[in-house]
């Protein structure tokens, strides 16, 4: 147990809940889900009823009015479903198109998006990058023009984590004709509005279970209240939750490094090769020891960033460093995991191939590893 | 109705290599992780599944450490209402007929329609407690429980034992009464977090043999029937022959053996 300090007797509690669900629920189609390239929505629905959805949500919008350390327990523990896909589309849900409705919405906001959403009755998706504003988030393009009543928006987004089955995006989107940081706002918008056009669903090399679209919004009208915070404050407003989305992030791929680790160390304890387990190699032994090391390391970073962002901190510098590293550590130990299997690791038979895949996502999803060296470079006033 | 259910906390030995200790009557536990008991697992969830359509209320009772408290926390997650745990060097060392003496004198002092017990544990596998427990409560009692049905009058049960071969076996038996339960018989249920947070906040009455009116030279080791001598690993026999080599060596005596005998 690591009750103690991150963790009260309720968070273990948890842990162990979600563990069994995600071990026993999830786990057994990750593969299923991974062949036929999607998951039901039933995993949200089941994930709702149980609580999983709303964890640090307050209980007047059904959630359970936990602390941040809930979403990071169960980003860690769904990681035991093996599948990258669940874990990221869960996140993208509770960590990152949502707080913003939490944040700056209004009561009539909260009650149509985030009180569903947190009973998993509705997926959310948020709509931030665009073809030519990836890392550059300040240059995206879509335009919300002010007419009667509302605005008409046009545009378009790609690599859009649940877009093709959301029921809302959360989308980031200019109002003003300006460029830069400023005339940026945040809108609601329901994905069934005309105009709103899911272009295709992307092939992807890894998380293949969770679906990733480009979509384009035709002449889109949506209404006054779709403005979702202030107007003109967008960029600063989904700047803000993206710490939250890091940190989350950070912890699955941790979460999910622990797992493949566990699974390749069985593995070199039963591979015999020159008359013994090849774990007993002082190269093999050796490297795994430097690789539980870095879990370990990487995991504390995060928890002390987890701890400073629920005290109302606002460690940009940390999260970034906690973000580069658990995406980090987390390809590094599926890449030395499928090397300590050989050629059987090279095979699509077994798991870690998934692993090493999905893991590598996480360099380049939620800010690059080089956007996270910028952050850090820049809070420490290099570039001043 | 009124429920009882009687967890163990129980080392998870599924997936990890046993060892026994130093002292040559217990494993070494040190790299084992806990958790409740499979079958009381499914004793909970039908307890609980029962409160849910019939009314009552769940009382979780388990005797142990204060680690117990953890499987007790969990159980009052599900559904759980109240909860008593067991606590006494008394205690220790207890065979299943001690620890049904325990149980029994915590339960007396409740009403209860049934009481649900595992139908054996994982650990050492005795299947006493729920036949012993019965007995000492003085009520009908039934074990490799796979089905239970309230009947109407709400003062019988039906009940479906599992046999050989997976064969139930339906009898009618009358409340109070104790069932020990199998595996199977439902879908244990998972912590939502509102139950986790309201289960946190619960009260686990503790009680001793004192509390419970018991001697301490009626329950632990000196009010056990059979005392733990040893833990032996299979011992090289007439009955058992370990092959040694490697795997073509071993898969070509075992052939051998198997063809020797007329088994193939
Ligand atoms: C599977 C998947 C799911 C996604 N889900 C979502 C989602 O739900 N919502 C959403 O809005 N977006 C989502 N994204 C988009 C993701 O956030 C972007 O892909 C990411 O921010 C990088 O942007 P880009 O792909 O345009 O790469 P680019 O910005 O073109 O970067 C290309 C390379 O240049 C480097 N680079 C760029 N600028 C600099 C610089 N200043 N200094 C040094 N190097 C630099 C980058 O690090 C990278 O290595 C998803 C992406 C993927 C692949
Ligand atoms: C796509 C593909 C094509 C192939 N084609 C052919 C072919 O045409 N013909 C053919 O004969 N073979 C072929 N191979 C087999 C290939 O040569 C073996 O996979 C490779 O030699 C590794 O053996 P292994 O997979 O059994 O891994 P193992 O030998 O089990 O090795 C597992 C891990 O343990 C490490 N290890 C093992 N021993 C030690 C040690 N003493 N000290 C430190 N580390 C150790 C290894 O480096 C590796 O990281 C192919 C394999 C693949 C994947």
């Amino acid at each position: 147990m690591t009750v103690g300090l991150f963790f009260t007797e309720e968070h273990e509690m948890l842990r162990k809940s979600i563990r069994e669900f995600a071990e026993k629920e999830l786990a057994p189609h990750a593969e299923e889900w991974e062949e036929q390239g999607g998951f039901p929505d039933w995993v949200f629905t089941r994930m709702g009823e149980l609580g999983y959805l709303g964890l640090h949500y307050p209980e007047e919008y059904g959630g359970g009015g936990g602390d941040y350390f809930c979403n990071i327990v169960l980003a860690e523990e769904l990681a035991r479903s093996g599948s990258g896909s669940v874990n990221m589309a869960v996140a993208v849900q509770v960590g990152m198109a949502t707080p913003p409705i939490l944040a700056f919405g209004t009561e009539e906001q909260k009650q149509k998006y985030l009180v569903p959403a947190i009973k998993g009755e509705k997926i959310a998706c948020l709509g931030i990058t665009e073809p030519n504003a990836g890392s550059d988030v300040a240059s995206i393009q879509t335009y919300a023009e002010k007419v009667p009543g509302g605005w008409k928006v046009n545009g378009n987004k790609i690599f859009i984590t649940n877009g093709a089955r959301a029921h809302f995006m959360t989308l980031l989107a200019r109002t003003e004709k300006t460029k830069g940081y400023k005339g940026m706002s945040v809108f609601l918008v329901d994905t069934d509005t005309p105009g709103f056009v899911v272009n295709r669903k992307l092939d992807k090399v890894g998380m293949r279970a969770s679906d990733t679209a480009e979509i384009f919004f035709e002449d889109m009208f949506i209404p006054e209240d779709a403005l979702l915070g202030e107007e003109g404050r967008g960029f600063y407003n989904i700047m803000w939750e993206l710490q939250g989305e890091r940190l989350i992030g950070a912890a699955a791929a941790i979460g999910g490094a622990r797992l493949t680790l566990e699974s390749v160390i069985e593995y070199t304890k039963e591979r015999v090769q020159f008359g013994k387990p090849i774990c007993k190699n002082q190269a093999i032994a050796h490297r795994i020891a430097d690789l539980a090391t870095k879990i370990e390391a990487a995991q504390s970073l995060v928890y002390i960033c987890a701890w400073k962002f629920d005290h109302g901190e606002y460690p940009v510098k940390e999260i970034s460093m906690a973000k580069l590293m658990a995406a980090q550590v987390a390809f590094e130990v599926a890449d030395e995991a499928l090397q300590f299997m050989g050629g059987y690791g090279y095979m699509m038979e077994y798991p870690v191939q998934r692993a090493w895949r999905d893991a590598r996502l996480g360099r380049i999803g939620g800010g690059t590893d080089e956007i996270m060296r910028e952050i850090i470079a820049t809070t420490m006033g290099l570039y001043a | 109705m009124n429920l009882v259910v009687c967890v163990k906390r129980v080392p998870d030995t599924a997936e990890s290599e046993v060892h026994i200790d130093a002292s040559g009557k217990d494993i070494d536990k040190s790299r084992l992780s806990f958790g409740i008991n499979e079958c009381d697992n499914y004793a909970v969830e039908e307890a609980i599944q029962i409160k849910e359509r019939l009314g009552g209320t769940v009382t979780v009772i388990s005797l142990g450490p204060k680690e117990n408290d953890e499987v007790i926390r969990m159980a009052l997650a599900k559904g759980g209402d109240e909860a008593i745990r067991l606590e006494d060097e008394a205690f220790d060392g207890g065979d299943g007929f001690a620890v049904a003496k325990a149980l029994a004198a915590a339960i007396k002092g409740l009403e209860f329609d049934i009481v649900f017990t595992g139908a054996l544990a994982d650990d050492d596998g005795y299947a006493v407690v729920p036949a012993a427990l019965g007995e000492l409560l003085g009520v009908p009692h039934a074990t490799y429980v796979k089905k239970v049905e309230i009947l109407e009058d709400g003062k019988r049960a039906k009940v479906g034992r599992e046999l050989e071969g997976g064969l139930l076996e339906f009898l009618e038996i009358e409340l109070p009464c104790v069932l020990g339960i199998q595996t199977g018989i439902n879908e244990p249920r998972y912590a939502s977090f509102k139950g986790i947070k309201q289960a946190a906040k619960k009260e686990i009455a503790i009680k001793s043999a004192a509390d419970l009116g018991l001697d301490p030279s009626e329950v632990g080791e000196s009010g056990s029937w059979a005392v733990l001598e040893k833990f032996t690993p299979p011992v090289v026999g007439e009955m058992a022959e370990i092959l040694e080599g490697d795997p073509e060596e071993t898969a070509a005596k075992l052939a051998a053996i198997l063809k020797e005998k007329g088994l193939v």
